[in-house]
Formats: structure tokens, sequence, C-alpha cells
């Protein structure tokens, strides 16, 4: 079995905006044990995707096919990529990516490219729209959420949730409407976006807390770090945070372990009220302040890694409580080569340009 | 029960600078609300509280101490970091 420490890892989401993949902070904990001596490709779908041009992180970096052009052309690319600098492991960290990924485990697997994901049956279980069905079984709260069919379902939708609600989009996007002009507007907006189905979720005024976890595929869970976001964007983004230890988050992520046997990484988002804990989402995928688990001394990218390169990985409990997270802007100087290189050849290969002295 | 086991969890530090390590929420307290979470995390009723400030500070004879320790536990309580039905003991201990 190949040493992670040593391996050649690809991971995806280097789009570092102000609204960050995950990419960057997965990328940042793995490198956080310095032990780890391999090589991280990045798989970008845009030239300008800000990790590719942070050199002291990212060895080498491919454009992949969006997901819309199918799977085809995702297996296609990452065979070529695989012959080019033979993938250890890869670690997807999108939403809209995870289907194709998850389709390919088998194909990859067989390449010698290990991965840690959830089934199929895993992933739709989590969406949003069967929220309900997950609380159900995992006997958690889950706010009252509705798939609108139509836009007119906004106009009687206050009949069953009241407002203020909450317009939501499969994989992304949430706005909280306070009346029927603000749904409206919002609906057509995330439709626009990101596509149907839309659902509606009742407003609960509480505080969120977010967990991020990585479940073993059996019902357990390997480790989790609970985090307070201490600062928003006015996307309502996280920009700050803080390492807490409230028991019931950790209770509430182990129920959703148990019922769905989760495996891999994802983000439970719990809202407190003064009613109790509610599960607003499941996101299927490392959250982008991954880094701080490793900050806080459990390192989950690091976790998955050697899951996906079938290690066996001991279950996590202890982290460090009170480890902030604050996010910085920086502006980058890139070398124009490094952008031409993506743009024309599609590639990055930075490691092998890299001229010893 | 679960009041105290919090209580007891709060980092305080010496500048009176208070971490939850349930909520992740932080506070700045002064000197005289820093005695009073020290003598409620050592499990103290509200004559046992009253005492300490008296001890530890210059207290006017018009002052009604009474009033103030029950309204920093209405804060506590606020803040979350007391439960809402907590009571405090009138027991010196």
């Amino acid at each position: 079995m190949a040493d992670p420490r040593l391996a050649t890892v690809a991971v995806t989401g280097l789009n570092a905006t102000d609204n960050p993949g995950p990419g960057m902070g997965v990328i940042r904990a793995l490198r956080h044990n310095p032990e780890f001596k391999g090589k991280i490709v990045g798989l970008v779908y845009d030239t300008l995707e800000p990790g590719i041009y942070a050199t002291q992180w990212v060895d080498e970096v491919y454009l992949i096919p969006y997901p819309s052009e199918g799977i085809d052309a995702l297996s296609a690319r990452l065979h070529y990529i695989n012959e080019q600098v033979g993938i250890d492991a890869i670690i997807p960290t999108l939403d809209s990516e995870l289907p194709a990924f998850i389709a390919l485990e088998p194909l990859l697997k067989g390449w010698g490219i290990g991965m840690f994901l959830p089934s199929q049956a895993q992933f739709q279980l989590r969406s949003k729209a069967r929220l309900i069905e997950l609380g159900k079984q995992a006997d958690i709260d889950v706010p009252p959420t509705q798939i609108l069919q139509d836009v007119k379902d906004l106009y009687t939708i206050h009949e069953t949730l009241g407002w203020p609600l909450v317009i939501k989009g499969m994989l992304y996007g949430a706005t909280i409407c306070r009346n029927v002009d603000e749904a409206v507007a919002a609906y057509h907006k995330v439709a626009a976006q990101w596509g149907y189905p839309i659902l509606a979720q009742r407003f609960l005024k509480g505080e969120e807390f977010d967990v991020v976890a990585v479940g073993d595929g059996q019902g357990g869970l390997i480790g989790a770090v609970p985090m307070r976001k201490t600062f928003l964007t006015d996307k309502g983004k996280g920009w700050a945070g803080i390492s807490i230890r409230d028991p019931a988050l950790l209770r509430i992520t182990e129920r959703f372990m148990q019922a769905t046997k989760w495996r891999g990484p994802c983000e439970v988002e719990i809202l407190k009220s003064t009613e109790g804990y509610h599960l607003i989402e499941v996101n299927p995928r490392f959250p982008a302040w991954c880094y701080l688990s490793a900050g806080a001394g459990m390192n989950l990218p690091e976790a998955v890694l050697e899951l996906s390169m079938g290690h066996e990985v001991t279950p996590k409990t202890e982290f460090v409580v009170g480890r902030m997270f604050v996010r910085i802007s920086l502006d980058q100087i890139a070398d124009i080569e490094d952008f031409q290189a993506l743009t024309t050849r599609g590639e990055l290969r930075r490691a092998q340009d890299k001229v010893e002295p | 029960m679960e009041s105290v086991q919090r209580l007891n969890e709060l980092a305080i530090s010496d500048a009176g600078f208070v971490f939850d390590p349930w909520s992740g929420a932080t506070f700045n307290v002064n000197p005289t609300a820093k005695l009073l979470l020290d003598g409620l995390k050592a499990g103290e009723g509200r004559v046992a509280l009253m005492a300490r400030v008296r001890n530890g500070f210059e207290v006017s004879a018009l002052t009604d101490l009474r009033r103030d320790v029950d309204e920093f536990i209405g804060l506590l309580k606020e803040f979350g970091l007391l439960d809402r039905d907590f009571a405090l003991s009138d027991a010196h201990g």
C-alpha cells in the first residue's frame, strides 16, 4: 500500500474567491503535516481560479471539463492526466461535480486512483429535497421544507411555511424572503443560476453552527470539528470562525452518520433556535474552512487521503477548542507564462519546469 | 446540572476575557462580574456571592447587592451561559 505522505493527490475547487471552493483548504491541510512530501495536482474548470497561482501550495494544474460535458469527457481527461502524473488519490470538493466522480469511482480504482466518497444513494438522501426524510431516519429535527413545482406555489406557500421563508437551490443559494415579491424574485434568480428544482424552507431565527466531519461508510464517525462563524461576508459566508465543543452538535453529526452510513467528508449545518437544534443542510464534501480541522489538531483532509488510499484510520476524538480561523484576501503576483500554459495547453506542469539550483 | 458544567468549562483570563467553548461566544467582564463567576463556578449560593463582593470591593450601604447579583444571573441566562430555569440558592454555600 502506497505511503500517503508521498502521494500524488489531485484536488478540485481551487476557486478561492470571496465565496471560496474548499480546494485550497484541503491542500493546506494536506501540507500541514511536515512529513507530507507528495505532489499536489490542481484540477480546475477555469484558468483564473486563484489557487492555480498559489505556487507554494500547488505543483501542477490541469483543466478538466465542466460537469455539464458529461462523465465520458471527465474520464477521458482524467485518463490523460493520470498518464502524465500518476495520480494516487483524488479529493473532489464541489457539489456539482460529485455525481460524476462517484460514478467514476470503480473505473478510477482500476487505474489505481483512490477516492473516499459517498454512494449515489447516500448523496441523494442528504439532498435538500429529501431533508425531511433524512431527519425522520436520523431522528433529527428539520425545518419544514417544500419542493416548489411552479412559481405559482409561492402565492399560497405562506399557509404552510409562513413568512419569512428561505428559497434554496438544490445545490447552491439560499435567500431569506419576507413576502411574495421577494420570494418570486429569489425563485427566478436561483432558477437562472442553478436550475430546478427549487425549495422553500421555513425560516428559523437562531444561530448557525457548522460541523466538518468524515464518515467511515459503516455508520461511524472518523472525526468531526464543530465551528461557529464569527464574521460573515455580505453573501453570508463565514470569513472567520472558531472551533467549539457543544456536545449536541456532535450528537447530531453522529446520528447523521449512523442513519446514512456516510462515506467521506461532509459539512453538517445546524441551526440552534430557542426551540432547539435543527438540521438545515448537509453538504456532501469538505467545507472551505476545513483547514481549521488541521489547525485544531484533527486533520480531516489528511484522514480522507489515507482512507482514499486504502489505509485504516482510527477514529479521532480530540481537537483544540477555541482555535480560530480568519480569512484574508491577498493579491498574488502571477507569471503570464503560467496563464498562457493553461489557456493554450490546458495544463501547467510547474514541478517539471522547475530548474534545480 | 448542565448549567454548572457549562460554567465550569468557561475559560476566564486574568484580564476578564471569557470564552464559552460550547457556543464560541466571547465576553469581557469587569472585576466584580469575574468575582461572581468564580463564585458561581464554585457552586456558591446568593449569600456567599454577596459576601464575596462585600469582601472584595468597597460596597456602599445604599447598594442593593441582592438585586445586583440577581441581575447578573439574569444576564448569564440571557447569554445562554445558565439554563433559563436556573435558580440561585439562598444558602450560604
